[in-house]
Formats: structure tokens, sequence, C-alpha cells
């Protein structure tokens, strides 16, 4: 099976709360913040690794994983970081993140998976810095191909996956019969959530993404990793949501300790006159 | 022509709360546009549902009805909408960022090739022109964007935008077209929904919430239920207390979980992470319990009570149930 994970580097998203917006308010500035894979981006990563492997062997891989970011030369140690842990190959579209909208990563990247043709795209479902959740469903529309969104489960079938889905009030599970998108959740990288036709069901991964041994690290410099330009990708660069200013969020007054359980009572009964 | 569609969400035959939300988002754009607006309510055996959308002012309510749309596939009723939208001359097609609509509409915008205002918290209007406000980085930056695209497609973030109450009049029901799915509806197919029963109000609309944290462990609902049923609250929980099992994952609380703006929010042995405190950080009122005074919860509390969640959770309960008489 060849997979192809987009996977987008963003400012660390456990200091979130350190970005800062200028007075002028043109921009969200995460100086200082270190750059990150998208969490989701990484869950997707491992959930293509999963699927090219038998868990015993995750060595021998069956099949390829193919990573591609969009942005700027620096991002390619987001990329390195990938082919360490066990991608196979790598691409870079050149462009800044100021230039892109969903719509226009969505647009590049189908260019991309008609000139890649893998059985399955997968990525994260949200990028965590601009929080649209957009990129994969409308990559699955454009391309005319099944989608399963927010991914928990994935088991490998013949020529299709079997997807357990996070919704409201439950899981749903879909079957996509390939090639197809798949955007994963949290939870895809639980031990027991990612089956390929090889990997014995009795298998349990270990909770969470694999880590880069030193000699896969040094390793991963020789993999092949290729720049491309957007305008090979996509002859139309526009911009369909544009953004006009930045604030921060309103401020919440500073609460108060209680002595204890009877004082709590006492203040939101009669303070804040919610019980 | 500006006017506005509604992509209503229905579950068993009945109009979903979320569709609310999304109305008064329509009452507000229609106005400011100058237009009216639309629900679209799809599925198969949704008769109810279009009876109650019916009761929600719009100037029609548009059925598209099928046996291939009894359960909800994005690649079915995606073209559905798209083409309701294209025949209509619609301007802006509006729905709620639930699990449905966050699925259902970026593929809508793309085959509109309209451009996308995910989960917005705001609508801001000069004249008739829409600008719209949304949370990015876990809701620590709000972006104003607008839509360059002659159709903009908007999903809003339900505890931003009050459900809208009936008006009084019945809007006219009419019957549409079903379009075409493409060759995508072939390869997919609905195999199951183990849904997760509970008698308790839906996380997104309760007046009161009640979270535990991964503190609880196996004792979750033996401590949160009590206080949850005197409060008449909804329950809600951590990812790591639904990592852990301790709470099913549909209950998660923060930027990749439900968000939620009750009244009242307590938080139960939750520490505070920035990805929590996206999702319930704009609550009216917020409790929070933990046992050590520096967690980061404290930080957006109203009312902080630093103890041991075993003996203060029980206390609370039963306090608050002696203070009701
Ligand atoms: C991409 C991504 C998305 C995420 N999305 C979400 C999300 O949507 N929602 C979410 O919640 N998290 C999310 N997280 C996880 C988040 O970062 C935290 O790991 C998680 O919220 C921690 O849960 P917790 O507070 O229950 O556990 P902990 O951080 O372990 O906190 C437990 C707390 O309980 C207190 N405690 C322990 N024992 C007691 C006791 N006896 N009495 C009182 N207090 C006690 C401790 O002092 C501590 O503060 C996300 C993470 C990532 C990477
Ligand atoms: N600049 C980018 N480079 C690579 N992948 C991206 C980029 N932007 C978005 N994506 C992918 O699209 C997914 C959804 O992003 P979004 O719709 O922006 O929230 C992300 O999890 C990534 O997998």
């Amino acid at each position: 099976m060849k997979i192809l994970v987009a996977l987008k580097r963003v400012a660390d998203p456990d200091n979130a709360n350190k970005v800062k917006i200028p007075p002028s308010g043109d921009r969200i500035d995460t100086a200082g913040l270190e750059w990150k894979p998208n969490p989701f981006d990484e869950y997707a990563l491992e959930a293509a690794l999963r699927l090219t492997e038998d868990g015993k062997a995750p060595k021998a891989r069956a099949g390829e994983v193919v990573v591609v970011t969009f942005g700027p030369k620096e991002t390619e140690q987001t990329l390195r970081a990938a082919l360490a842990t066990g991608a196979d190959r790598a691409i870079r579209v050149d462009v800044t993140d100021d230039k892109l909208d969903g719509a226009l990563v969505a647009r590049a990247l189908k260019a991309l998976v008609e000139r890649e043709k893998p059985d399955v795209v997968l990525m994260g479902k949200q990028a965590v810095d601009g929080d649209s959740n957009q990129v994969g469903q409308s990559l699955a529309e454009l391309l005319d191909w099944p989608m399963a969104t927010f991914a928990a489960t994935i088991q490998e079938e013949q020529g299709a996956l079997l997807v357990g889905r996070e919704v409201d009030g439950g899981v749903a599970v879909l079957r996509v019969r390939l090639p197809a998108v798949v955007t994963v959740d949290l939870r895809i990288v639980a031990p027991t959530s990612v089956y390929s036709l090889k990997t014995a069901r009795t298998h349990k991964y270990n909770d969470g993404v694999r880590f880069a041994a030193l000699p896969a690290i040094m390793a991963s410099k020789k993999k092949p990793l290729a720049e491309v330009k957007l305008a090979d990708l996509t002859a139309d660069s526009g911009l369909k949501v544009q953004y006009h200013g930045f604030e921060p969020p309103p401020a919440r007054k500073a609460g108060i300790k209680v002595k204890d359980v009877a004082d709590l009572v006492a203040r939101l009964k009669n303070e804040a006159k919610v019980l | 022509m500006a006017d506005v569609l509604v992509v209503a969400e229905a579950a068993e035959g009945k109009l979903k709360k979320t569709t609310h939300s999304a109305v008064t988002f329509a009452r507000q754009a229609a106005a400011a546009l100058g237009g009216t607006y639309s629900i679209l309510v799809i599925g198969s055996g949704v008769d109810a549902a279009a009876t109650e959308a019916a009761t929600l002012g719009a100037a029609k309510v548009l059925v598209a009805q099928d046996g291939s749309l009894g359960v909800y596939l994005a690649e079915r009723y995606a073209p559905v909408v798209a083409e309701v939208a294209k025949a209509r001359g619609i301007a802006v097609v509006v729905g709620t960022a639930s699990g449905y609509g966050k699925d259902l509409l970026p593929r809508v915008a793309a085959r509109l090739d309209a451009g996308y205002a995910s989960d917005i918290t705001g609508l801001v209007t000069e004249g008739s022109s829409l600008k719209y406000r949304r949370p990015m980085f876990a809701g620590n930056a709000f972006g104003l964007c607008s839509v360059a695209t002659p159709i903009q497609v908007v999903s809003v973030r339900q505890s931003a935008f009050a459900a809208a109450d009936a008006s009084g009049a019945q809007s006219p029901v009419e019957q549409v077209a079903v379009a075409r799915p493409g060759a995508a509806a072939e390869r997919v197919e609905f195999v199951s929904f183990d849904q997760v029963k509970s008698t308790r109000p839906e996380l997104a609309e309760a007046k009161v919430v009640v979270s535990g944290g991964r503190a609880l462990k196996e004792k979750f609902n033996q401590v949160i239920d009590p206080l949850a049923d005197v409060l008449g609250a909804a329950v809600g929980a951590s990812r790591a207390a639904c990592d852990a099992g301790y709470a099913p994952g549909d209950l998660q609380v923060g930027q990749t979980g439900k968000i939620v703006a009750p009244q009242l929010y307590v938080a139960v042995g939750i520490s505070g992470a920035i990805q929590h405190l996206a999702g319930m950080k704009g609550s009216k009122v917020i409790v929070a319990i933990n046992k050590d005074a520096d967690a980061p919860i404290f930080q957006v509390a109203d009312y902080g009570l630093v103890a041991d969640l075993f003996t203060a959770v029980p206390e609370l309960t039963k306090q608050i149930q002696a203070s009701r008489g």
C-alpha cells in the first residue's frame, strides 16, 4: 500500500497561550515558540507506518509512505524527522503559510495525488494553528474519492479500509474502498487502533507515536527529499479566505480561591447565582 | 440575490438543536444582505424534522428525501447541498460545526469552489459585507476573515450562536430533487453506529457541565454522576480521562472535543491544559476542584477549591442538595 501523509509544522501547541498579537492586530506573532509537527499529523504518520508493516518487524515496510509539507526551507527539518521515524520519501512544496489557505492546500494536494497515485492519503483532522479542519474533506471532494474523517481506528481489508470514526454520540464505522482520504483523531495512536492486513490482531502497539532511533536519524539524511514549486501543482494560487486582523481572546477576570465546600456553595448561590 | 441556506442536521427523523444555532446566524446574515434564508433538510423519513424546521421563520424549508440518504454520508449529502445552493443562487451556505457539519461542509465548499470559514464565533457586518470572527491557536487568538468567492460556506460554533426560537409563522415546505452523487459515493459504505446512550442533557446544549479528569480513575462515575444529578448537568471529561477509558470518548471537552459554554462549568481533577481550556473557557462561571494549588485550571476559574476531590465532591453534592431543601 502506498500512503501519502500531509504534515504541517505548527508553533508549539502546548504553549499556544504565549502567542502575541501586536497592537496593530495585523498578525499572530509566534516568535519564541518552537516549531513542532502538528500533533494530528504525527498521529497520521504513525497510522501510515502501522498500515504499511507487520507490527512485529516494523523496519520491513510493506509499501511506501511519502510525507509532504507545504512550507519554507526550514520545514525540511520536520520532514527529516518524519523520515527518521520511518517514512520513505519526502516532498516539500515551497511556499509560506501566509500565502496558503485550506482550499489552496487541497488544490495543490490534488495535483500531487495525481502524480504520486497513492492508495490512501492520511492526514490530521486539523492543523492546531489555524484550527480549520477542512483540507482532508476538501481534497476528497476534489478527487471524487470517499473519505473517513476523525478516524479513531483503521483496519486494512482487501482493497478497503474499515474506519471507526469519532462522531457526536458515539463511534460510526465506515468502509471506504481505495483510493480514499482518511483524517485522524487523537485515539488513532492507541495500542490497538490500527492494523494492516499483515499485522496480527493480537499485536499491541506502544501507546502514542514511535520515536526515531539514533541510527535512523543518521540514515534519514540519505532518504530522498524533493522540492516542488507550488506553481507546478496549481496555476491558481489565489486565496479564498482572507484575514483582515487578529485579536487576543477576551480576558477572564481573576477568580478567587474559596475556603471550603461550604464557602463555595454559598458563593455559587449568593454571588454567582447559579445554584 | 443574496440569500442564505441553512443546512439542517437531523437524526432519527428529528431536527437536531445544532440547526437552531445556524438559523441564528442565518437571520443575522440575511438581514445584512437584504435577503432571506431557507432551511435544507436532507434524509429519508424526515417529514417531522421538516415540520419542525418550518417553525423557524425561514422563507422556505427545502426537503431532499430519498432512500439513499437514510444514513448520513458526506459523499451523498454534499452534492445535494451544492446543487440546491447553485440552483437557487445562494450567497451563504451555513451549518453548525458539530461532528456532522465539520465532516460535510468543507466537502460542500470544495464542490462549489467556495471559500470556507469554519467554526466561527461571531459575524461582523458592515453594510452588506460579512466578516467572520474565528478562534485559532486553541482559542488563544481570534482572526477576522472574509470569504472572497461568490458563494461562501460557513460553519458556526454552537456555543457562540444562541439557539433560534420559533417565529410563530409556518414556512412553506418544498420537496427538491436529489442531485446525483459522484463516483465517491459508490466506494463508501456505512457499516454501523455504536451509540453511547445517555439520559443526561447534551454537552453542547447543557446549562451546567460537570467534567472529570484523569485524577478520578475508576471512580469517575461514582464521584461525578451524583454531582451531575443534583445539578441537572451534562457530564464532560478531559482527554486523559477519555483515553484511560474512565469516560467515553465523545464526552471529551476541548480543542479537539466538544466546545461548551454553559452557565456553570465544574472542573474536577483536571489540570487545565491549553487544549482543555480551549473547550470551556467561554463558560460563564467556572469552578475548579484540584488538590494542586498551582494547577493552570485555577487561572481561568472564578471559584477555585484546593482540596482532595474524593472528599470534596461528595461533600459538595451533599451541601448543594441540602441548600435546595
Ligand atoms: C493534539 C492534542 C489535542 C488535545 N485535545 C484535548 C482536548 O480536546 N481536551 C482535553 O481535555 N485535552 C486535550 N489534550 C490533552 C491535554 O494536553 C492534557 O493532556 C489533558 O487535558 C490532561 O487531562 P487531565 O487534566 O485530566 O490530566 P492531568 O494533566 O494528569 O491532570 C490531573 C489533575 O488532577 C489533579 N489531581 C490528582 N489527584 C487529585 C485528587 N485526589 N483531588 C483533586 N485533584 C487531583 C492533579 O493535581 C492534576 O492537576 C490534547 C492534546 C493534544 C496533543
Ligand atoms: N501547510 C501544510 N502542509 C502540509 N499539510 C497541511 C498544511 N496545511 C494543512 N495540512 C494538512 O491538512 C490537515 C488539516 O488542516 P486544516 O484543514 O488546515 O485544519 C492537517 O492536519 C495537515 O495534514
